[in-house]
């Protein structure tokens, strides 16, 4: 009896810590294996097509492992988020910090459709594609923070964090689009068969310098996946205000398009699988509008509810969170167990609070890192200080 | 009564918008939001749809039709959510608006504001902490306008409004709040800064310090310390980057014959470098005991981390610190 509980409170959990690396789990639950199903099929929501004969197909299908990572990833978005608000209103996080809680669907499902090898840019809302493409959530924090251990050194903050094939994080709306072409042309230059995903939201569709790269995307067939993430306000405004036509998926006009349904993870991902098809294949660009959410504000500045109201964010997280929406999904059809997603809820948090602590405590980067990263590739150099006895020194 | 800069702005374009009908104001969150950051707080509710207009993020569509409707015989004044965002649009504020009076030669002027804050800010990185006074400093045919206090704010705003020309106004995020002591004289309707004048906002006798916006409070207060040392140091506040009000400078130059120029902006082809090169060429030049000198902003994109970002502006140690070797104490 003692030795079985020694089993469960230290040894199981100890093994499970180290099969983690590896991506098995050991279950702390009495069923085992066989008693899950291991696979189920889903009927997902019609996209809405635009210059397309055919969509993307209307079932999923969904391992019981790709569902604990969906759901695992998607938490610790979650979980991330909300604990960098904290971290804000306790003014440990300055500056600008912009939340993605309610839309993990799209990050999740996106990543989900697309290889590591591919490559993806997106505006300043960009903590969850951070995690996606392979940032740890201790750097991404500590990022937030402003500190040596953050994912640019402390020296980017919220909107500028990078990874391999991940081209930021940027803070001038619209900016990231023609960037994201320019991926892309470079991945068809160099004929590896990639291509550049490419995010900007409702607010962004109406820059000019979209259109301008949906011409020349169109033109040149850039493998490239215009993503249009609506959250139905571009800060304060909403889609009405701002857009003539709040049809995004329809603005690229020459370029096919689908609308999708941004808060079903399945949905994002058999969409972003098919866009991914129709890009390697050589037809050029495509577009796709995600329908989705998030629950805070624009940024921490905006309480977020003076252009919308508090029923109509209760209302989304009540009928259409995406981590409900999954986990309801897995739990109905015997997918998973109860405990055992509460078992990553424990786990999850846990990568939080460690991550956060990490990010609290790691020191601010050294004052002689100032005046580095000017120039790639370039002899150090000086560089003129706050008046001209003061010359500091920059290496690449 | 004290006036924070944010209001001073507000009751300006309030005063403005009900002067005269032509006025009107577009940009990004100006109207049902009251502003990004509250400066055109309840002017919405107040003047309606027509003259207070919420855009789209489109920037450079944006300020081509402020250009446009100036040009046509209204009075715009287009806001900028920062001047970073201006780049975006850059080419209507230059080419469509600051030269027109000049190439149609008298026929086409383009009574327009553009504003916003411009400058660092707190903590919001490399692409939004950028000072454009340098850039738009350059342009003939543009008059750049740069307040500290309120009392600036109000004047210099109210000045910008009414001036048949246009008129970029550089306001500071950081300075918003800040409240001022506002005289019954500067809180009457007509009370106007003009453009192309600086102001001293304390007399010395031993050393010039030029600066605008935020920095005129770091020298005011490294004036302070520097007092108790004995040495008397005179604040100009310039108010304007174009026209430069050289003469109030030179003036100063030779009462004291030494300059320090503090600015927020980065060094290079900067606005201390601009006073420095028309005190070299002017009148002034001979009454120098020692280099003229600036102050800047450290010559990198702005860091996020907090300590790296205090070290990238001028603080109050720095201006000290070159007043004290330009005097050789």
């Amino acid at each position: 009896m003692y030795i079985g509980l020694l089993q469960i409170y230290f040894i199981v959990p100890w093994l499970a810590s180290c099969f983690r690396q590896s991506g098995a789990r050991v279950v702390v639950s009495a069923r085992t294996y066989a008693d899950f199903t291991p696979q189920a099929t889903f009927d997902i929501k019609k996209c809405d097509l635009h210059k397309l004969e055919e969509g993307p197909p209307l079932q999923a299908m969904l391992s019981r492992e790709e569902g604990l990572q969906y759901y695992r990833t998607m938490q610790t978005m979650r979980r991330m988020e909300l604990k960098a608000d904290q971290l804000y209103k306790q003014k440990i996080i300055r500056g600008f910090c912009h939340l993605y809680d309610g839309q993990e669907a799209c990050a999740v499902g996106i990543e989900a459709g697309i290889n590591l090898s591919d490559h993806l840019i997106t505006a300043y809302r960009a903590h969850a594609y951070t995690l996606t493409r392979g940032g740890t959530v201790r750097e991404i924090m500590a990022e937030l923070t402003g500190r040596r251990g953050g994912i640019a050194k402390g020296k980017g903050g919220s909107m500028h964090m990078y990874t391999k094939n991940f081209y930021g994080g940027n803070g001038i709306v619209g900016a990231q689009v023609p960037l994201g072409a320019g991926v892309a042309l470079a991945c068809k230059y160099l004929g590896k068969n990639e291509l550049c995903v490419c995010l900007y939201g409702d607010g962004a569709a109406n820059q000019g310098q979209i259109f301008e790269t949906y011409n020349m995307a169109s033109l040149w067939k850039l493998p490239c996946i215009f993503i249009c993430e609506n959250n139905k306000y571009g800060m304060g405004t909403s889609v009405e205000r701002a857009a003539a036509s709040t049809d995004y998926y329809k603005r690229g006009d020459f370029i096919p398009g689908l609308r999708v349904d941004g808060m079903d993870i399945l949905c994002v991902r058999e969409a972003t699988k098919f866009a991914a098809e129709h890009c390697r294949s050589g037809k050029g660009p495509i577009l796709m509008e995600l329908q989705t959410y998030r629950y805070h504000g624009h940024s921490m500045s905006d309480p977020g509810v003076s252009y919308r109201t508090r029923e109509e964010i209760q209302e989304v997280r009540s009928k259409s969170d995406p981590i409900s929406m999954l986990k309801d999904r897995m739990l109905s059809n015997n997918m998973a167990s109860v405990e055992e997603l509460k078992e990553i809820d424990v786990e999850v948090r846990k990568e939080i609070e460690d991550a956060a602590q990490f990010a609290t405590t790691d020191p601010e980067p050294p004052l002689d890192d100032l005046c580095n990263h000017i120039f790639y590739n370039n002899p150090p150099m000086e560089v003129r200080g706050t008046n001209p006895w003061t010359k500091l020194k920059s290496v690449s | 009564m004290t006036v924070t800069v944010r209001d001073a702005l507000n009751q300006a374009m309030d005063e403005e918008l009900e002067r005269d009908e032509r006025v009107f104001l577009l940009g990004e969150e100006v109207a049902q939001y009251d502003g990004a950051y509250k400066v055109s707080r309840g002017l919405w509710k107040k003047y309606g749809d027509k003259r207070i207009i919420d855009t789209p993020i489109t920037e450079m569509g944006f300020a081509g039709i402020a250009v446009g409707a100036a040009m046509a015989g209204l009075r715009p004044i287009c806001e900028f959510m920062t001047f970073n965002f201006s780049m975006q649009a850059i080419d209507q504020v230059i080419n469509s608006a600051a030269k027109t009076y000049y190439m149609s030669a008298g026929l086409q002027s383009v009574p327009i504001v553009f504003r916003g804050p411009n400058g660092a800010s707190a903590g919001v990185a490399a692409q939004h902490s950028q000072c454009f006074a340098a850039w738009y400093g350059h342009c003939p045919g543009l008059k750049v306008v740069s307040p500290w206090s309120a009392e600036d704010a109000r004047g210099l705003l109210k000045s910008a409004i009414r001036d048949d020309n246009p008129v970029v106004f550089l306001e500071n995020e950081l300075m918003y709040g800040v409240p001022f002591e506002m005289s019954e004289e500067v809180q009457s309707k007509d009370f106007l800064i003009p453009i192309g004048k600086a102001k001293i906002e304390r007399q010395g006798n031993h050393i010039t310090l030029v600066s605008h916006s935020r920095m005129v409070s770091l020298c005011l207060d490294a004036a302070a310390v520097l007092a108790k040392e004995g040495i008397e140091c005179e604040v100009i506040n310039m108010r304007t980057i174009r026209p430069l009000d050289a003469e109030a400078i030179e003036t100063s130059i030779m009462k004291t014959n030494h300059l320090v120029t503090v600015e927020g902006g980065w060094p290079q082809f900067g606005i201390g470098a601009e006073i420095l090169a028309w005190i070299m060429e002017g009148p002034a030049f001979n009454y120098l005991d020692a280099p003229a000198v600036r102050v800047t902003g450290v010559d990198i994109p702005m860091p996020y981390a907090k300590i790296l970002e205090d070290n990238s502006i001028p603080q109050i140690k720095d201006i000290i610190f070159s007043v004290k070797k330009t005097l050789n104490v």
